[in-house]
């Protein structure tokens, strides 16, 4: 409400309000227009800031300095925590465990999201009921999932090795071999990711428009040449942002090695140790070195990072050539009227 | 299906209907004629004991006994009668069972409300408000969601030990009262579910923003917000590294005192498998009742949270 328009208000406005043509009212509810969606989203923002940015410079500090644990921080080392972890072989082993079990869990879980998200796709019955049973390990803690399977994947008389002994095959060292703790470690990341990456890919599966598939169907594609000629390069944004959160995620791993024994070490020569793991090591186990701890987390970041871009180009390039036009929206349309 | 009107004109009601569900049938048939053969249930068959198989194989140990675990690798299919006996003695050993509990109930029940609230706000401005620098921001919030959070941990914990907070639930709740996969998804979903008018409307009523928000955009929010509490408490239930290194064995959460337990019982896996299932319960009940809504939430945000 304006003063003018009201010709009860006895007293004139200061010389400000005056000019501007506004009651003190009016400019409240513009400072509020104006300064409270900065408000609304501040909490992020702050938020951010300290666990976020300030961490991520912080660790770069910390890494250039001897930082202990009990110590706090000592002197300042440049790069020589770098060259000191880079020298010890604990990380190189972490680091091949870690790429390997990372090959091994986001190769397999994309192929099988992809084919049990053709699969769904069809026109079952009992849609839900489906839907839910592939996700229903999601909502099992990695580390439940880490202890159950560790039982299962014992290697004398464990779960596993009896049912293939049942087959015939001899019993595997689940955990004293390398390779073979890589392949359970990458079980129990699928077992908990596949059913959600294949909600995903369904969901974009819905959203490739039928007459494509009419269209293959009349030129007597197969149903293998049409799901790779069609539906794998419509899913190509949704491959490739699957690809990345698995990339972030996977060289982070934690939780599932952890609890592949008892100890947490990662097996007696360290088979299945992973970065994280080792970097929780040096921090917070024998060697109690933070300003390592930091110098590691800094190089996973960067290898992060650089794998990421890298998946990125890859995925990129999926089909690319192949990729058909975009999709005319009414027969479509039309289709849905008739149903 | 409706009727249609230019048959009714020409033949009567009773022809119109008798047409409608010539139709209704041909329409079951043929979208019964599309449906898979038996392959696709085998395999969907097959999926679905590979995920259940495991959490009934924790049962089934967790109510047999560490002798009878020992004699067969494979245990019986039917399970033991030790349950009850074991979870008691999980609830009694040193790993500070309800205190676990307790822990996790709090800091994910804080977590889901906070990240909820405070996503619902930071939402509604990027969605729906003007203001300066609107587009970059929401880019940088998107951007943080690919920094990986767990490379932070030796300045978090140096952080936490100045706040003198480790071994304190808020150092596992305050740094994740609000996320930007929260912000995002609020934002995204408010874009199409709370129209302009509605938020011109109130203003012109006179409405303050906060009342705005209040009124107006937190109950078109509800559905989106309802998913989003459930997913981050899922998260937070489920969590374990940061919890692991801040809290300790001293105030655990439970994935904290599952490790704990298994650390320290590890002969004898009736009564760490009791423990697990304990454990895992409320979020399968969780999921049981809410599965449906969970299906829908991956499959509208497509984004791994």
């Amino acid at each position: 409400m304006t003063l003018q328009a009201d010709p009860a208000a006895k007293h004139r406005p200061t010389n400000t309000e005056a000019t501007a043509g506004l009651s003190v009212r009016q400019r409240l509810g513009l400072w509020d227009y104006k300064f409270s969606p900065y408000l609304y989203i501040a909490p992020f923002f702050v938020l951010f800031a300290i666990i976020g940015l300030f961490p991520l410079a912080y660790t770069m500090w910390v890494s250039l300095h001897d930082w202990s644990l009990i110590g706090g921080k000592g002197e300042f080392v440049g790069l020589g925590n770098y060259v000191e972890v880079v020298k010890q072989d604990n990380f190189w082993i972490g680091l091949r465990n870690t790429f390997s079990i990372f090959l091994l869990s986001g190769v397999t879980q994309t192929l099988g999201a992809l084919l049990l998200a053709a699969v769904l796709n069809q026109n079952i019955r009992a849609k839900t009921f489906w839907r839910m049973g592939v996700l229903l390990p999601f909502v099992v803690a990695p580390v439940a999932v880490g202890v159950i399977f560790n039982k299962m994947f014992a290697d004398k008389a464990g779960f596993i090795n009896t049912l293939l002994g049942g087959l015939g095959i001899d019993p595997i060292g689940w955990h004293s071999d390398v390779f073979a703790s890589h392949v359970a470690i990458a079980t129990m990341v699928n077992f908990r990711w596949t059913g959600y990456i294949t909600l995903i890919f369904l969901a974009a599966m819905q959203a490739i428009p039928r007459d494509l598939y009419e269209a293959a169907m009349l030129d007597g594609a197969s149903r293998v040449r049409q799901f790779l000629s069609i539906t794998v390069p419509m899913l190509r944004p949704t491959i490739i942002f699957v690809v990345i959160t698995a990339t972030i995620g996977g060289l982070q791993i934690f939780d599932e090695p952890r609890v592949f024994d008892q100890t947490g070490q990662g097996g007696a020569s360290r088979q299945w140790m992973t970065v994280t793991m080792y970097i929780y090591e040096l921090g917070w186990g024998a060697q109690q070195s933070f300003g390592r701890a930091a110098a590691v987390s800094w190089i996973l970041f960067l290898i992060i990072t650089a794998v990421g871009i890298l998946n990125y180009l890859i995925t990129q390039r999926i089909s690319s050539g192949t990729a058909p036009a975009k999709p005319k929206q009414t027969a479509k349309t039309s289709r849905k009227a008739h149903q | 299906m409706s009727i249609d009107p230019a048959i009714t004109g020409i033949a009567g009601k009773g022809a119109a209907r008798s047409a409608a569900r010539s139709r209704a049938r041909q329409a079951r048939r043929s979208s019964a004629g599309d449906r898979p053969g038996w392959v696709t249930y085998v395999i969907l068959g097959m999926v679905l004991a590979l995920s259940a198989f495991p959490l009934y194989y924790s049962f089934l140990l967790g109510s047999s006994d560490s002798v009878t675990i020992a004699k067969n690798p494979i245990p019986s299919m039917v399970p033991g009668g030790n349950f009850a006996d074991n979870v008691s003695r999980v609830v009694s050993s040193d790993i500070k069972f309800w205190q676990a509990a307790f822990n996790s109930l709090i800091v994910a029940l804080v977590t889901s409300i906070s990240v909820v609230f405070f996503a619902t706000l930071a939402g509604f401005a990027f969605s729906k408000l003007r203001f300066r620098g609107r587009g970059p921001l929401l880019v940088f919030v998107i951007a943080t969601m690919a920094i990986p959070a767990q490379l932070s941990v030796v300045p978090m914990f140096i952080l936490m030990a100045k706040l003198g907070w480790i071994g304190q639930l808020e150092a596992v709740i305050v740094p994740g009262m609000v996320t930007a996969f929260g912000v995002f998804w609020m934002t995204q979903y408010l874009e199409s579910a709370l129209p302009y008018e509605l938020v011109e409307a109130a203003r012109m009523d006179g409405c303050s923003m906060i009342r705005t928000f209040w009124h107006v955009a937190a109950p078109a929010a509800r559905p989106a917000a309802a998913m989003l509490g459930l997913f981050t408490f899922i998260g937070s239930w489920t969590a374990f590294f940061w919890p692991f290194i801040v809290l300790g064995s001293a105030n655990p959460t439970l994935p904290v005192s599952i490790q704990l337990l298994q650390a320290s019982y590890f002969k004898d896996y009736s009564l760490i498998m009791a423990g697990v299932t304990v454990a895992a319960a409320p979020l399968i009940v969780v999921f049981l009742f809410a599965g449906r809504q969970l299906v829908a939430g991956v499959m509208q945000g497509a984004v791994k949270g």
